[in-house]
């Protein structure tokens, strides 16, 4: 190989994304608008099955020697979308699994000089709460497991990654936190709009916001520039009512008392019937909705797609199943 | 021969009978527009059409007013307003366009002044505004009085949504007693609480006029002996008032009091908003002092507490 091809080789590996959980649906989305772009990693416990050709895949666990060598050829930057969130795991597993899977990851990006991290963190961090301000700004402090002591991790790791952000300057580190994000990922709040009876609380009609997942694939490929760093809040259209999301869906609903609500949630949750833990209520109960000022000014971000798109997108794919 | 079956005599009757009922009816139409007018004026529609045509400018309001709900609401609270309490409001040109605070005293057990003052900025402001008051946080875990609060244009009062509502060019309400006012007894009638200070550095933080507002009449709505903080405890609420009509068969409604509003010149101030405790302090003693003032005056003027 001449010299030239040589440096092509290199510069190319070194601009290389690394994609932790790219065989969930937001990963394989991503890695649809970034491989045409730039060269793609992908690394998963999963097989990744219609794997396009040009993308390196590595199904590991990521704590194992063979991600480390992975590192050790020098990637441009990281995108860590490999969160556990599935309900029915018990939750210390979740949470050492989670914590400790990311601890390496950083310890990667540390060793390895690599000059960009992304997490997808979310705006549940914040939790819904009576006092919420209507819109959260990125310096609210993070609440959400308070009442919800199953989404610590999720909190942890914003706090985690915040920390590297400070303790590293030499990695661009951007935290993402967008609101629910809607599309045919397999999400809660994607899940709570596919239901065909959408239950609501009595006497509570919070103004949600929602994104499309492309709108949070094309946050994540702005995070990938060179220059974007810090925490961002991510949102989609304008707010809108509860009841008339729904409405706009065209989708049945039932109002429930919330101590009803919250009893029958809990028995079907252990009888596993449904997948949505009981303290997941107080998202349609309380207001959760964040500031994306920042995001919009600073890194250029604004949503593509309107409200009726972003709510549709839920049912894509619906056909299939 | 002549028809004499049942179904035949029903026909007579009705055909004797039917311009009466027309007639009736017309009349019973007349009347209810009559009413609707006197209660709710000629240009309601128009001004409901001003308020959407507003918001939908905005493209929604991201609190969640709702102008249907919010139009059945004023349907039901102009009665009270137009009626039961024939409010009388003076000065409402005093509050000025775009983004501005009332600062008003509360009282009356539970807030109907801030309804009827809302009805006042609704019905007698020209043109018509929505009135943003600044509620209590623990409203928004209670069914129903969440849900109606946030579709009638109320917030919950932190000052983020404050700022975000003034940036809206918004009219803010606010009442700095807080629950301390609302729940004052009877005893302590027209005597103002302590006055909290966000407002005052938030209206100087936002360059945003403040309006006084002196409200006459609620004090007297429902009669209050004390607190009974025991049972307010026990039941979790913010205050448990001892109201003795309430059990009289009735006097579970407010009294029929004469609500007078008087709204003050805009008053404009200028300074740090982090400033000590003490300097601020002055400038919401001169917002007291203006309503305090106002009040004495409608108080000497007043003939009768329901006249």
């Amino acid at each position: 190989m001449s010299a030239s091809g040589l440096l092509v080789q290199r510069t190319e590996q070194q601009s290389a994304v690394i994609i932790t959980g790219v065989c969930g649906r937001l990963g394989k989305r991503l890695l649809r608008f970034l491989h045409r772009e730039r060269p793609v990693v992908g690394m998963d416990q999963r097989p990744f099955v219609d794997r396009p050709v040009d993308v390196e895949h590595y199904e590991l666990d990521v704590r194992s020697k063979r991600a480390r060598e992975v590192f050790r050829r020098g990637v441009g930057a990281l995108v860590h979308l490999g969160v556990m969130h599935d309900p029915r795991i018990k939750s210390s597993d979740h949470h050492a699994w989670n914590v400790m899977v990311f601890q390496k990851l950083l310890e990667y990006v540390e060793t390895f000089q690599i000059p960009k991290l992304v997490l997808l963190s979310s705006a549940n961090v914040y939790g819904p709460r009576a006092d919420n301000p209507q819109f959260l700004t990125e310096e609210a402090p993070l609440l959400g497991a308070g009442p919800f002591s199953e989404i610590r991790d999720l909190v942890e790791l914003d706090i985690v990654c915040q920390s590297f952000f400070w303790r590293n300057p030499a990695t661009e580190t951007v935290i993402l936190r967008p609101s629910h994000i809607l599309g045919t990922v397999r999400n809660a709040p994607s899940n709570y709009l596919r239901l065909n009876l959408v239950p609501r609380l009595l006497g509570f009609d919070p103004m949600v916001q929602v994104v499309h997942q492309d709108d949070v694939v094309r946050a994540l490929l702005l995070s990938l520039r060179p220059g974007a760093r810090g925490i961002y809040n991510i949102a989609g259209p304008p707010p809108v009512a509860l009841s008339r999301a729904i409405e706009l869906l065209g989708r049945n609903t039932v109002a429930l008392p919330h101590a009803l609500a919250r009893i029958t949630l809990e028995r079907l949750f252990k009888l596993r019937v449904t997948s949505f833990p009981a303290p997941e209520l107080d998202f349609i109960r309380y207001v959760c909705m964040v500031d994306d000022r920042r995001a919009r000014e600073k890194l250029g971000y604004a949503p593509r797609f309107g409200l009726e798109e972003t709510l549709r997108a839920v049912d894509e794919e619906r056909w299939i199943s | 021969m002549e028809p004499r079956t049942a179904l035949a005599r029903l026909g007579d009757v009705a055909e004797r009978g039917l311009p009466l009922f027309r007639r009736l009816a017309s009349t019973a139409r007349r009347a209810a527009d009559e009413l609707s007018e006197r209660l709710l004026g000629s240009d309601f529609e128009a001004r409901i059409a001003l308020l959407r045509e507003r918001y939908t400018a905005l493209g929604g309001d991201p609190f969640g007013f709702d102008p249907e709900t919010a139009r059945h609401a004023a349907m039901v609270s102009a009665f009270f307003h137009r009626m039961y309490f024939r409010t009388e409001v003076y000065d409402v040109d005093h509050v000025p366009a775009g983004r501005v605070m009332l600062i008003a005293n509360h009282s009356g057990q539970i807030p109907i002044d801030a309804a009827i003052l809302g009805c006042a900025m609704f019905f007698d402001a020209n043109p018509p505004r929505i009135t943003r008051a600044m509620v209590e946080k623990w409203t928004a875990t209670l069914p129903f009085v969440s849900m109606f609060f946030n579709r009638v244009g109320q917030v919950v009062g932190v000052p983020e949504n404050a700022r975000r509502l003034l940036a809206m060019g918004e009219l803010l309400l606010a009442f700095p007693e807080g629950i301390r006012g609302v729940s004052k007894p009877f005893s302590r009638r027209y005597e103002l609480e302590e006055f909290g200070h966000g407002f005052m550095r938030l209206a100087i933080e936002t360059k945003t006029p403040i309006v006084p507002v002196a409200v006459i009449g609620a004090e007297e709505q429902y009669i209050s002996l004390g607190n009974l903080s025991w049972a307010a405890k026990a039941l979790r609420l913010p205050v448990f008032p001892l109201l003795p009509q309430m059990l009289i068969p009735g006097g579970q409604m407010p009294l029929p009091t004469k609500y007078r509003i008087f709204f003050g010149e805009p008053m404009r101030f200028e300074g740090d908003p982090d400033d000590d405790d003490t300097l601020v302090g002055e400038k919401v003693y001169l917002v007291k002092q203006s309503i305090s003032h106002m009040l004495r005056r409608g108080l000497s003027q007043r003939r009768s507490v329901f006249f």
